[in-house]
């Protein structure tokens, strides 16, 4: 007897809402931080190895393709701190009314695109300024 | 007192674990990394320059060096949650599961103590 393939309801019939956009995007710049946090390491040992290896790490980290990574751990900083104080304020039970949360949702969004790329002038300039 | 009935004692499975704690301490390090972070990314804001001498200038100060360390160690440790969590999520492979754990925490485990090693040399005046 032939069997028929069962529903996979409900994964296959969610509409994509702004909720799980947000909730994945905190997922997504957590683990891009977790990438960040070895770059701050590769700074901090650069500047302990003294000036010259210093120099040569600044001058990889200025480097346009790191740029492009510099910018989305700024961007993840951002977004991951703000997102993050939402759903801390989610776990004391606040914010869940709908206008609420989507205020909420919407200023981080901005924020995080805003404040992120005034963090990454200012790694810009940081690195530039070493060069 | 455990909730648990003595049958999934003795097979192991049933809920949680160590889940609450995790949990827990995810949001206390969160917390304390919103803190932290702040004040990173304000310290690299005033370092202008970030050239060697600021940098060795700034984590010479022994708050600024305290923080640096707590920063690298919180920081390590929320990753590790944070990741473990993500790792759970998508590798279903008990073995492979066991395995991309374990070298996700090998590897935070020695990046974070390179981290406060670079800054206590830099602190203690041995990176000048």
């Amino acid at each position: 007897m032939a069997q028929r393939a069962r529903p996979l309801s409900p994964f296959l019939h969610y509409r994509w809402q702004y909720t799980n956009t947000l909730s994945i995007l905190h997922r997504i710049t957590g683990v891009l931080l977790s990438i960040g946090f070895f770059l701050l390491v590769y700074w901090l040992a650069a500047a302990a190895a003294g000036p010259e290896r210093y120099q040569a790490a600044v001058g990889i980290l200025g480097s346009p393709p790191m740029q492009l990574i510099l910018f989305g751990t700024a961007f993840s900083f951002c977004y991951h701190l703000l997102n993050g104080v939402r759903h801390l304020f989610f776990d004391l039970g606040h914010g869940f009314e709908l206008k609420t949360a989507r205020a909420s949702g919407w200023a981080v969004a901005i924020g995080a695109l805003v404040l992120g790329l005034g963090l990454w002038l200012v790694l810009r300039a940081g690195l530039g300024g070493a060069a | 007192m455990s909730l648990r009935s003595p049958l999934r004692t003795v097979t192991g499975l049933g809920s949680a674990k160590g889940g609450a704690s995790h949990w827990y301490v995810q949001r206390v390090t969160a917390v304390a990394l919103v803190l932290l972070g702040l004040w990173f990314v304000v310290t690299l804001a005033s370092l202008g320059s970030g050239s060697h001498a600021a940098v060795v200038g700034w984590l010479s100060s022994p708050i600024s060096s305290a923080l640096a360390v707590l920063l690298v160690v919180t920081a390590a440790y929320h990753a590790l949650l944070g990741l473990q969590v993500v790792i759970e999520d998508y590798v279903s492979d008990h073995g492979k599961r066991v395995v991309v754990l374990l070298a996700v925490k090998f590897a935070l485990v020695v990046a974070a103590v390179i981290g406060v090693l670079a800054v206590l040399r830099i602190a203690f005046g041995v990176a000048a």
